[in-house]
């Protein structure tokens, strides 16, 4: 929590529209440390198109403005083409949903692994796969070498996620934007996973953004937490503090998370949300 | 949630691998093979009933007009026609799998050995094409999605369009007009000048390779320069389809979420296109490039005619107005195997692009 990695100030992101531009992330500041911040909110409240911009990943048609984008000291408003392949990858690195998706089906493990490394680096084609091995070993896969050499359609959902989490860490970045890391896997793997990232954010000294949907889930790995709702932060309080959080709509969240006690119950649905999540 | 459920599967275990892959192996080929076949047959069918429904007496065409009742009898019984229907058949069928075609009426040669002389021809210009208009196709379609809405794209649409509209014929004169005519860059109709044809050996009866093992290097650049115009030509038509076809399936990936995970790791466009977009998209490119070199054999009866290349599309127009049957079908069975091979071909190639990927 002491000097900030990112600082992002005034963040607003609009795509254009027939009745002019629409703004759907509306003037959000944040900062991350080492540590774990999460980002909550129903569905489209703009969370996943936050941790794109500060990844300089939106689609084109969109617009960004920021009064100020900070990362280790470099102006990300300024970066051109060059500037942004040569950060993403060694500075920052994005873990989707679903390993399914977001792995590449036609590269072997192993190359999307070392990808980072030799775009990044000079280390030689067996000093990366060494490199590749030990952090295939570290992400919890068993037999490293067999999971080198596959593709990611041998690999089930966990197993992916792990494989995507090696490959975004390998080149020890400073920060990383998981959104929705563990929305396509099953209850068990979940805990595993957010555990796993967890650990590896504290060794590594990183900042990590984790997106979520699931503020009980989230709270428990998170040391501070950002609430967002339609385009807008509505709250922002330590993790711990949650359970006494001050808005209707945080308290809705919390109580919004299907389980087996709300099984067959309807879940909670906010007035004028516009949107049922 | 009900989604969480349904992909619960034991983590560290792997449960997609189909366990039998050497008996599912056997499956896919067999079932390949049937198919095959079952083309051949079905235009073995067809051409035989042509023959059949056709007002072309074979045997009258045999001995000709004045020849007497006994001599056509004869004939008749030597073809075979006096015998029922499924057996001629089985007879046409044993004839043309040993590659026996009876003989050209127009050349008095058996239709086997003018197939044999005509179809390298096709072949060499259909592949020279498909190997130009791939090359320019898959260039122009790349450009065109690396840098959409820009002035490559832009030129790349006009190409494309250009190249579906145009008909083949009309551009081929428009070309032989412009380059034959008026410039004289291009040498006249045909594959080899008069000078080299009776002083070059036809082995493998391609020109260009003909010409090369001649060790004539005049000779190599004369059918070089014969072959450009018409191949050029074709290519066009090609790399219409081939180009639009690459940029759509280069857009519609560089949407995929693994497209965003390279970028992530700091890949730049052109990586991500070459390196991990292409080869997703190979099965789906090589699709169309067979397509495109099954439809410039057979448009070659088109093309063939305009530049007086002595292929099987013209011998078989030639064949077609004088009423040869023999060549007629002989030919026809040749270029339909050609197209069922390929396309058969070209399915075997595309799915070990993806039985290697789902390893
Ligand atoms: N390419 C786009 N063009 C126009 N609007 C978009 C585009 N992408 C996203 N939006 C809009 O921006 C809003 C925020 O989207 P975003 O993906 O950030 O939501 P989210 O909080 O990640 O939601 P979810 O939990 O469903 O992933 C949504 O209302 C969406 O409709
Ligand atoms: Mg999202």
């Amino acid at each position: 929590m002491t000097d900030a990695l990112l600082t992002v100030e005034d963040l607003t992101i609009s795509f254009p529209s027939d009745n002019g531009p629409v703004p759907v992330v509306k003037s959000i500041s944040l900062t991350v440390a080492r540590e774990i911040v999460a980002v909550v909110g129903e569905s489209g409240s703009g969370k996943s198109l936050t941790g794109r911009a500060i990844m300089g990943l939106l689609p084109c048609r969109a617009h960004v403005r920021a009064s100020r984008m900070l990362f280790e000291g470099i102006d990300l408003q300024t970066l051109g083409p060059a500037g942004w392949n040569g950060l993403r990858g060694s500075g920052m690195g994005l873990i989707l949903q679903d390993p399914k998706f977001s792995l590449n089906p036609a590269h072997r493990v192993g190359r999307q692994v070392e990808e980072a490394l030799l775009l990044h680096t000079k280390l030689s084609a067996r000093e990366r796969k060494q490199r590749a091995l030990d952090m295939l070993a570290r992400v919890g896969l068993p037999d490293p070498e067999r999971v080198y050499a596959s593709y990611p359609a041998a690999l089930s959902g966990g197993m992916g996620q792990r494989v995507m989490i090696a490959a975004m860490l390998i080149n020890r970045p400073m920060l990383i934007i998981a959104d929705e890391p563990t929305s396509a896997l099953d209850r068990g793997l979940q805990d595993q996973v957010l555990t796993l990232l967890r650990s590896l954010t504290e060794e590594f000294g990183m900042g990590l953004l984790l997106i979520s949907h699931d503020l009980q889930q989230v709270s428990r790995y998170a040391d501070r937490v950002i609430v967002m709702r339609q385009g807008e932060i509505v709250e922002r309080l330590p993790a711990s503090e949650l359970a006494q959080a001050q808005t209707a709509y945080t308290r809705g969240l919390w109580a919004a998370r299907p389980s087996f006690a709300t099984y067959g119950t309807r879940l909670p649905v906010f007035e004028d949300s516009g949107r049922p999540s | 949630m009900q989604k969480a459920v349904l992909r619960s599967l034991p983590e560290p275990h792997n449960s997609r691998q189909p366990r039998w892959r050497e008996l599912s192996l056997l499956g896919p080929l067999s079932k390949w093979l049937m198919s095959f076949a079952m083309t051949l047959l079905g235009l073995a069918l067809v051409t035989f009933a042509m023959t059949r429904l056709s007002p072309i007496d074979p045997a009258l065409q045999m001995v000709g007009d004045h020849a007497s009742q006994s001599t056509y009898q004869a004939a008749r019984l030597e073809l075979g026609l006096d015998q029922p229907l499924p057996v001629q058949f089985l007879r046409y069928l044993q004839q043309a799998v040993s590659g026996n075609f009876g003989q050209s009426i127009s050349t008095g040669q058996p239709v086997a050995s003018d197939i044999a002389r005509t179809f390298p021809a096709t072949l060499e210009l259909a592949t020279a094409a498909i190997i130009i208009g791939s090359l320019i196709g898959l260039t122009l379609g790349i450009a065109a999605a690396m840098r959409q809405g820009g002035l490559i794209d832009a030129i790349a649409r006009f190409v494309s369009l250009f190249g579906y509209s145009v008909p083949i014929f009309w551009l081929g004169l428009l070309m032989l007009l412009l380059f034959y005519a008026r410039l004289h860059w291009a040498p006249g109709p045909g594959r080899l000048d008069v000078m080299f044809q009776y002083t070059v050996k036809p082995v493998t009866g391609f020109a260009l390779i003909d010409t090369w093992m001649s060790g004539k290097a005049g000779a190599f650049r004369d059918a070089l320069a014969h072959l450009a115009l018409p191949a050029i030509v074709l290519a066009f038509h090609a790399l219409a389809g081939i180009s639009r076809l690459t940029r759509a399936s280069i857009l519609s990936e560089l949407g995929q979420e693994y497209v965003l995970t390279a970028r992530a790791k700091g890949a730049s466009l052109s990586r991500v296109v070459f390196v991990h977009i292409l080869p997703n998209i190979a099965g789906t490119l090589l699709t169309v490039i067979a397509l495109a070199y099954a439809s410039l054999l057979e448009g070659a009866v088109l093309t063939e005619t305009v530049f007086a290349w002595p292929g099987i599309g013209r011998y078989l127009t030639t064949a077609m107005f004088s009423g040869d049957m023999p060549a007629i079908l002989g030919a026809t069975l040749v270029v339909g195997s050609c197209f069922v091979l390929l396309n058969a071909l070209t399915d075997v190639a595309v799915a070990r692009i993806h039985k290697g990927q789902a390893r």
